[in-house]
């Protein structure tokens, strides 16, 4: 068992036996649901929305080249800087490279779930720079020195007593812990870091490949000011993000708000198209967009998953998935959890450590039915356990199998195992879960059905008794 | 140190290596015989939620889609009216005379003008500090849409990237014929009036800003404005 493998079953044994958690959990998405799915039933046919999505998003996807190239010349004819990054290293080190040539100083960042994934803060910091996250829910765990607890709902997990606590390490008192109170008290504090940032960091929803321009989605205005602010604006953001054509937007903006959380459409929704343009009132100087690769073409090179880069992060999975809401999110240990999280983190960063996480699943397929963009997720998971067997199976287990093989192929053993399993079975239920139980790992959590009294054989051969009465 | 270098020809080149096996299309089991095509752009507007036919039907609709998002609909007869409506505004609301910042325009600082007002104007090379001190700010839109209740705004004709976002209420004047139906419409004008060459920035602005991170509890003016009126002609 790795070390990953150990912290997942740590932490999992810690948050489903948190049961107030849970039921805080449950109750802050119950809001989600009330208010996604009347939106939902209004579509016209939301489906249909779905498959027409689904279908964008597979010609992005499966002309990524060519779609890239029409970005990055179009970004560039506006005089966008372009940044092709195949690792999160180059990509740090554009950045830092960056605050060097242009003697930054102050950093403000917009969400950016990229940016997370490639540890850009922590590099920042290491080189001494100041990064201040300005999305409230990001703001809150970086003062508490998290990660985000849901991609699109960074801090649902805390309550306001504990954001408050929070607050008054990092600021003094602040007064109640009214959600309005704390929000205004952050509004203050970083509309400060707003006005003295000279760059700006963002991630973006959407690139549209026709135009070059960045599409970002957002409720609250801090990415609307980091884009206005600031002397130099940043947007990394993944190479999959790509949409063909400028009018694709009028579907998935509001697919996206609808999905992901229950809003017609998010409160902003804002497309950038270059620097501050000649004739243009304000706006950043420079303008640069990196595309992210880190292993996504290795996602992109499995045609059984590809469609996993359809992707638009709207969290919806999440919020339906059973084992989210009991295990949380920190407990996956990744930058995007859930079933997502789960389907693509082994593309990422490894099979054979991640490979549990398609494990913990149960594969209801809440999360496929409620994907917008039809991604195939919870048979994605079952792929990935037979990727991972097949690139490394566990001795024991193939010996298990080949046994099972051997016994279920032969009419004779099958009849002789079987009698035998049902006074074993009888026998095992009087220690089931017992500390010397040798299923106990199973047995522990879980309640075996109460052994059956014959075989099917032997109902079987009573019944045609019956059936046919002595002569 | 200077930049590193684009690592673009790496980049595409794993791109197309890792296409060279054509994608099964999800859903089915076969690898595809070909690319689902791409859906035509009349397909993309067909599913979204219904708007009405009628001009009075979708103002109610917009009425109805701003008041679910917790913005002030105004509906007035004539752009005369304007003037006085602000004055009226800036009477409850206390706004100081050198607090309203808007940008040059008959729907913009002209009517903040004949409201009795100096306006803070957002020209290039502006007093940010001033800007962040305006009590509101008055702009004009490119378009309203009823589908979503949303304000489309654009540095072209909105001022610029902060004006509508900075001072704690945005005002926002339009015009009957900036009401569309829905997105496509929305996304249509944008292209007719702009060919290829957009304004560097477009923005659909769906009510005021908004959080919901403490507990999923809304709260309004997380770092935009905390109240958005659109004073409507038409
Ligand atoms: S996989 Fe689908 S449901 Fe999950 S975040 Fe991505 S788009 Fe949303």
């Amino acid at each position: 068992m790795t070390g990953i493998v150990k912290l997942f079953r740590r932490d999992v044994r810690g948050t489903t036996a948190d049961t107030p958690r849970r039921t805080f959990i449950r109750r802050a998405l119950s809001g989600y649901f009330a208010k996604r799915y009347p939106l939902q039933d209004a579509y016209a046919d939301w489906q249909a929305a779905r498959t027409t999505a689904a279908a964008i998003k597979f010609d992005a996807v499966n002309r990524l080249d060519t779609h890239l190239e029409t970005f990055a010349r179009q970004a560039e004819a506006r005089g966008t800087k372009v940044f092709f990054a195949s690792t999160g290293a180059q990509a740090r080190d554009y950045v830092l490279a960056l605050c060097r040539e242009q003697g930054v100083r102050s950093i403000v960042k917009a969400k950016t779930m990229t940016g997370e994934e490639i540890h850009l803060n922590e590099a920042l910091e290491k080189e001494g720079y100041g990064v201040v996250e300005s999305d409230l829910g990001e703001y809150i765990v970086q003062l508490r020195k998290e990660h985000p607890y849901h991609f699109v709902f960074p801090c649902m997990h805390l309550k306001r007593g504990e954001i408050r606590a929070t607050f008054e390490k990092a600021l003094g008192d602040v007064g109640s812990d009214e959600p309005e109170n704390l929000t205004m008290v952050a509004r203050r504090v970083l509309r400060q870091e707003f006005l003295k940032a000279d760059l700006g960091i963002s991630g973006a929803n959407f690139l549209v490949a026709e135009t070059g321009q960045i599409s970002i989605t957002e409720n609250e205005g801090n990415a609307r000011l980091t884009c206005a602010l600031p002397r130099i604006h940043v947007a990394l953001v993944g190479i999959e993000k790509v949409v063909p054509r400028f009018e694709d937007l009028a579907l998935f903006l509001p697919m996206l708000g609808t999905a992901g959380a229950g809003q017609a459409l998010t409160g902003y929704n804002t497309l950038y198209a270059g620097p501050r343009q000649p004739g243009e009132t304000d706006g950043p100087e420079e303008f640069h967009v990196i595309l992210l690769d880190n292993h996504r073409t290795r996602l992109l090179a499995d045609p059984e998953q590809r469609d996993a880069l359809h992707c638009i992060r709207c969290g919806a999975c999440l919020n339906v998935c059973p084992i989210f809401k009991n295990i949380g999110g920190h407990a996956y240990g990744t930058t995007y959890q859930g079933p997502i999280g789960s389907v693509i983190t082994p593309h990422l960063r490894g099979l054979q450590d991640w490979k549990h996480l398609s494990g913990a699943s149960s594969l209801c397929g809440a999360c496929t039915e409620t994907c917008p963009v039809k991604i195939d997720l919870h048979h994605h998971l079952l792929q990935n356990r037979r990727n991972a067997v097949r690139e490394k199976g566990v001795w024991w287990e193939r010996l298990l199998f080949q046994g099972f093989g051997l016994y279920a192929s032969h009419a004779a053993l099958w009849r002789f195992g079987s009698r035998l399993a049902v006074p074993g079975l009888k026998l095992h239920s009087r220690f089931s879960g017992a500390w010397f139980d040798p299923v106990r790992l199973w047995t522990k959590t879980r309640t075996l059905p109460r052994p059956p009294e014959r075989t099917f054989r032997q109902l079987w051969a009573e019944r045609q008794k019956q059936k046919s009465p002595r002569a | 140190m200077s930049y590193p270098p684009s690592d673009k020809a790496a980049v595409l080149t794993r791109i197309r290596e890792a296409l060279r096996l054509p994608a099964r299309v999800p859903h089915q089991d076969s690898h595809a015989p070909s690319f689902p095509a791409l859906p035509g752009k009349e397909e993309i507007g067909r599913w979204l939620p219904a708007v009405g036919a009628g001009y009075e039907e979708r103002v109610a609709l917009f009425a109805r889609q701003a008041a679910a998002l917790k913005a002030d609909f105004v509906r007035l007869p004539a752009l005369d009216a304007v003037p006085s409506h602000l004055a009226a505004l800036a009477q409850a609301e206390g706004w100081p005379a050198d607090g309203i910042a808007s940008h040059p325009g008959e729907h913009s600082a002209s009517l903040v003008e004949k409201a009795g007002f100096r306006p803070f104007l957002a020209l290039p090379g502006y007093d940010r500090a001033k800007l962040e001190s305006c009590a509101a700010s008055v702009t004009a839109c490119e378009a309203l849409i009823a589908q979503t209740g949303s304000v489309l705004v654009t540095t072209r004709e909105s001022g610029g990237r902060a004006l509508t976002i900075l001072p704690p209420h945005h005002i926002v004047v339009a015009t009957r014929d900036q009401l569309v139906p829905d997105l496509p419409a929305a996304f249509a004008r944008l292209r007719q009036a702009y060919g290829g060459t957009f304004p560097s920035m477009i923005s659909f602005i769906t009510g005021p800003s908004r959080t919901g991170d403490i507990e999923r509890i809304l709260v309004l003016g997380a770092h935009g404005p905390k109240k958005l009126t659109i004073l409507f002609v038409g």
